[in-house]
Parts: structure tokens; C-alpha cells; sequence
């Protein structure tokens, strides 16, 4: 048992580290409604001018459109590929098996840097390909894939065989076990994975800046490019404290599918 | 782990196995691995001096550059140090917090720190760095309260890329706590231990690995940032700037894929020394 200071220690820390989190986040979503143009602080004034200035920003639109293609091709992508893997490791034995987890979550963990000049590399000097939407999906595909591995692969484990042994058992084939009794049981997971997977592609911007090249802009690279442009500003106030506000939908829609999110990422 | 047990025999599981592991293997082997070998070898290439094309050429000129160039060799020691400040300051407030949230806070409020903990990760990168551009400005909220702003540099970038990356330090030592058995605690102290000997000589060597686990992530993800600093650092320039500026705006690829060598090289040695505390186990 520890002592009642040590308690009172580490609770007033956790308050400080939370004040910490979430005070730049409010801050974003405040500074929305600043009829002011500057940081300056407190706020001057309350508007919703910015709001209406952003829903007609085309410039915005485009680029969210960009960013939904790519988000659900790479998911798409990611969560065939995610879910194969996530079967072999977690049915199969074989050898190298710690090698393919390993290989799925290398994309994550080296920096996006160091992917993005890769695949760039790989793009214009070795191939000659010219970026594109097709080139970003790849990208983010190959990170994403991780994603949806974890999600799928800690429902396989919870599961267990003994379903599927009875299944095969009973006389189904391999594939009605899948159809009729694994599937059906992992939905939620895949459907988590694949919520994760989306939110991270679309938040992306390392590896985009450069497999997108300079025609095409996903969300975050717009954002990136008007954020110091000060008659932007109100815009990109706007656009950020929606970002932050709609950040809890997949953590939240997620989390009911009985996904993970807390050990997704991490 | 049941793995290979009786659904399916011989060949055509072998069949079965193929079929799952091929698709994946191929897209991450060919997608993935080869691009890193491209980078690799790209880094041994160079390009020409009229068109600025790239000539597939081995020179180990850039090689040579990245090493001897007292411009990267500062570059190098920056960034080194942000990211490691950043995983001092990550660790520093992630402990205390994940020991409240392990052995202190009731099931309920755990459960409340852990989503509130790893909600933001899942919030927009940028938006989370523009964020503290507002905090940190010259008439901003900071100044507003504390009268004091650090102002776009060295210690705004440090800042928030720790704000950045400390999910990512308290998932992993959460973790390592929750696996500390409350009777190793209870013993110590109904034995005398005062609680900083109990944190110290009982829960901090248990506890350490999952430490090491987190800074692998915290020091990695300061290594190749360049997005951040551009955010809140001023002036300042971290290794990934110069590697952003030789692709795009020099237009050199080679040299670009040399310096990526350096992030490369500093995170395989850090994950090579992070594996003898057994660290990689805890990720």
C-alpha cells in the first residue's frame, strides 16, 4: 500500500498531465469562434463569420475529397491484406512467423520520413512513376496495414479453435467455418480495424508529402500549406477545431466494435 | 497458442497458409522492403549537374558528404538531442500519471484515464501542433497566464513534440506497472520500506522495460520529424528539414536517401540497445 501523500502526489500529477493533454485542444476549438485573426489572447469576440467562410473554401472540399479516396482505397487495400496476415500468424504455425509481425508493424514504427523518401525513391528514380493518388493509396496502404492486423489478430486470439474444430467437425468445409462461424464472430474487429485504419490514413502527412507530389493535396497537406498564410488563419481555425472535434467518432465507433483503440498504436 | 491444430492437414493446409501469406508478404516485401532497398542503394547514386536527373551511377560521394558536412553533422547532433529531451520529458510525466492510473485510481477512473489518455493520439497530428503555435505565441494564452512565452524555437519544439508522443510512453509503462503485483508493494512496506524505497529498489527495476518500450517510440518519432518543428520551431532545423529540403527544393534524391541514413541508422542502433533491457517484448 502506498502512503496517502504518495497518493495525493500522484493524483495532483495526473490532473496536471490532463490539463496538459487537453488544454491546447479546447484551445484549438475556442479559438474557432475568435472574432480576432491573431493568437492574441483572451479572444476579442465571439463569431461564427469563420464558419461560413470555410464551408465555402473550395480549395478545403477538394482536398477532403482527396482525402476520402485515398482513405478508403488504403483501408481497403489494408484490411484484406491485414486480415490474410492476421489469419496466418494467428491459425497457422510455421516458420518466420515472429517475422511477419514483425514486418507488419515496421512501417509504423520507423519514421514517416524515412518511408515517404523510400517509397519516393522508389516512385520517381526507380520506376519513373508519376505521383499521384495512386502513388499516396500505396503509402498509406503499407502503414496501414498494421492496423487492421492488431485489431483482427487480438479478436483471432481471444476466440480461440474451438468453435472452428466443432465447425469442422460437424462437417463444413473450410470455407462455411469461415462464412458461417469465424466471420460473423470477428465483424466488430474487422470493422474496427478498418475505422482505425481510415482515421489514421486520413491524418496523414509525412509519408503524402511525398508519394502526392505537387498537384495533388489531401486535407492535412492543405491545412499545411495555408498555416502561414495569415488570412487564412480564421479558415484553418475552423478546419482544426472540427478535426478535433470529430476526432472521438473513430475512437468511439471503434471502441463499440469492440476494437482497441487504446493498444492499437502503441 | 493453438496454431496447428486439426482443422487442417498436410498440403492443402500448406495451400491455405500460402494463400494468406502471399498477398501480404508480397505487398510489404515488394512495396515496403523493396523501397527500402531503393532508398539504400539511391543513396549511392547521383544526379546530373545540368538536368538534375538521376544518374544511376555508384559514387560514394554522398556518403562522404553526409558524414564530413559540418551543416548535417549539426543537424544530426540537434535532432539527437530534441529527441532525447523529448523522451526525458515523456517519461518524466508519463510515470507518476501511469502509476496513479495502475495502482492508485479505482477500475472505473482507470478505465476514464486510459481513453482519455489515448483519445488525443487519435486527434490531428497538425491540429495538435498548430495548437501549441497558438499557445506558445508572443500575446498568446501562455504569456496571457503565465506572463512568460518561450516563444517559436528549440524549447517550443521540444515541448511539443513531447506533447506529441507522450501516448505513446504511457501506454507501454501503464502497462508494466498493471503487471506489478500489489503484494510485492504491500510487503515492502509492511516490511518498513518507505515509498520511495519501495518505488525504487522493487517497482522501478519491474517497471523499467516498459519504460525503454515507450522511448523507442518517443525518440523514433522526434527523429524523423520535420513537421512540428517547422510549426513552433522558428529557425530551428532538425535533420528532417535538410532531408525535405535536398528532395524538394534542391531536387537531389540521392543526397536526400543519404541523409535518411542518419534517422535510420540512430533508430536501429537505439532499438538494438532497448532490446537488451527486453523492451521489444513490452511493445
Amino acid at each position: 500500500m502506498l502512503s496517502t501523500s504518495m497518493r495525493r502526489l500522484v493524483r495532483t500529477w495526473t490532473l496536471f498531465v490532463l490539463v496538459f493533454l487537453y488544454a491546447p485542444l479546447l484551445l484549438v476549438v475556442l479559438n474557432a469562434f475568435n472574432s480576432s485573426k491573431t493568437f492574441a489572447f483572451p479572444p476579442t469576440g465571439f463569431t461564427l463569420k469563420w464558419w461560413a467562410d470555410a464551408w465555402s473554401s473550395t480549395g478545403m472540399w477538394r482536398s477532403l475529397g482527396n482525402s476520402v479516396i485515398v482513405g478508403l482505397c488504403a483501408t481497403a487495400i489494408a484490411l484484406a491484406l491485414g486480415t490474410l496476415a492476421a489469419f496466418a500468424v494467428q491459425r497457422y504455425s510455421f516458420f518466420g512467423r515472429q517475422t511477419i509481425s514483425f514486418l507488419v508493424v515496421l512501417p509504423i514504427t520507423l519514421p514517416g520520413i524515412v518511408t515517404g523518401i523510400a517509397l519516393n525513391a522508389t516512385f520517381t528514380s526507380a520506376l519513373g512513376i508519376t505521383l499521384g493518388l495512386a502513388t499516396v493509396i500505396i503509402g498509406h496502404a503499407t502503414f496501414c496495414i498494421v492496423i487492421v492486423f492488431n485489431n483482427t489478430q487480438a479478436r483471432l486470439r481471444r476466440l480461440g479453435v474451438g468453435l472452428e474444430d466443432a465447425s469442422a467437425d460437424l462437417g463444413a468445409s473450410t470455407w462455411q467455418t469461415f462464412r458461417y462461424v469465424t466471420f460473423p464472430m470477428m465483424r466488430g474487429a474487422l470493422l474496427a480495424g478498418a475505422i482505425l485504419a481510415f482515421a489514421l490514413s486520413f491524418d496523414e502527412i509525412v509519408v503524402t508529402t511525398f508519394t502526392a507530389g505537387p498537384t495533388v493535396q489531401t486535407l492535412p497537406i492543405w491545412i499545411f500549406g495555408n498555416l502561414f498564410r495569415p488570412n487564412q488563419a480564421p479558415v484553418i481555425n475552423v478546419v482544426a477545431a472540427t478535426l478535433t472535434l470529430v476526432a472521438v467518432i473513430p475512437v468511439w465507433l471503434a471502441q463499440r466494435f469492440g476494437g482497441d483503440p487504446a493498444a492499437t498504436r502503441v | 497458442m493453438a496454431a496447428d491444430q486439426g482443422v487442417t492437414q498436410g498440403v492443402s493446409r500448406r495451400i491455405r497458409l500460402a494463400f494468406l501469406l502471399v498477398p501480404p508478404l508480397a505487398w510489404l516485401v515488394v512495396a515496403y522492403l523493396g523501397s527500402l532497398g531503393v532508398l539504400l542503394l539511391s543513396a549511392f547514386w547521383s544526379t546530373d549537374e545540368f538536368t538534375g536527373a538521376v544518374v544511376r551511377t555508384y559514387t560514394s560521394d554522398n556518403i562522404v558528404r553526409v558524414l564530413t558536412d559540418a551543416v548535417f553533422r549539426t543537424a544530426t547532433l540537434r535532432t539527437i538531442g530534441i529527441a532525447l529531451s523529448v523522451t526525458v520529458i515523456c517519461i518524466v510525466l508519463a510515470v507518476p500519471l501511469a502509476l496513479y492510473m495502475a495502482k492508485v485510481a479505482s477500475p472505473r477512473v482507470r478505465l476514464a484515464l486510459v481513453v482519455a489518455v489515448t483519445t488525443p493520439l487519435w486527434a490531428s497530428y497538425l491540429v495538435k501542433a498548430y495548437a501549441w503555435r497558438m499557445l506558445l505565441s508572443p500575446e498568446g494564452p501562455l504569456h496571457w497566464a503565465a506572463g512568460y512565452t518561450p516563444g517559436y524555437g528549440l524549447i517550443a519544439t521540444v515541448l511539443t513534440l513531447a506533447y506529441l508522443w507522450l501516448p505513446y510512453m504511457v501506454i507501454p509503462v501503464f502497462a508494466a506497472f498493471e503487471r506489478v503485483p500489489n503484494a510485492l508493494i504491500d510487503a515492502s512496506s509492511d516490511l518498513g520500506a518507505a515509498d520511495t524505497t519501495t518505488l525504487r529498489t522493487i517497482v522501478a527495476p519491474l517497471v523499467f522495460p516498459g519504460i525503454a518500450a515507450g522511448s523507442i517510440f518517443t525518440f523514433s518519432l522526434s527523429m524523423g520529424d520535420y513537421i512540428a518543428v517547422t510549426i513552433v520551431g522558428g529557425k530551428t532545423q532538425m535533420l528532417g528539414n535538410i532531408i525535405y529540403g535536398q528532395l524538394v527544393t534542391a531536387n537531389n534524391q540521392p543526397l536526400a536517401a543519404a541523409l535518411s541514413l542518419i534517422p535510420l541508422t540512430a533508430i536501429v542502433l537505439y532499438l538494438l540497445a532497448m532490446r537488451r533491457t527486453g523492451a521489444l517484448e513490452n511493445v
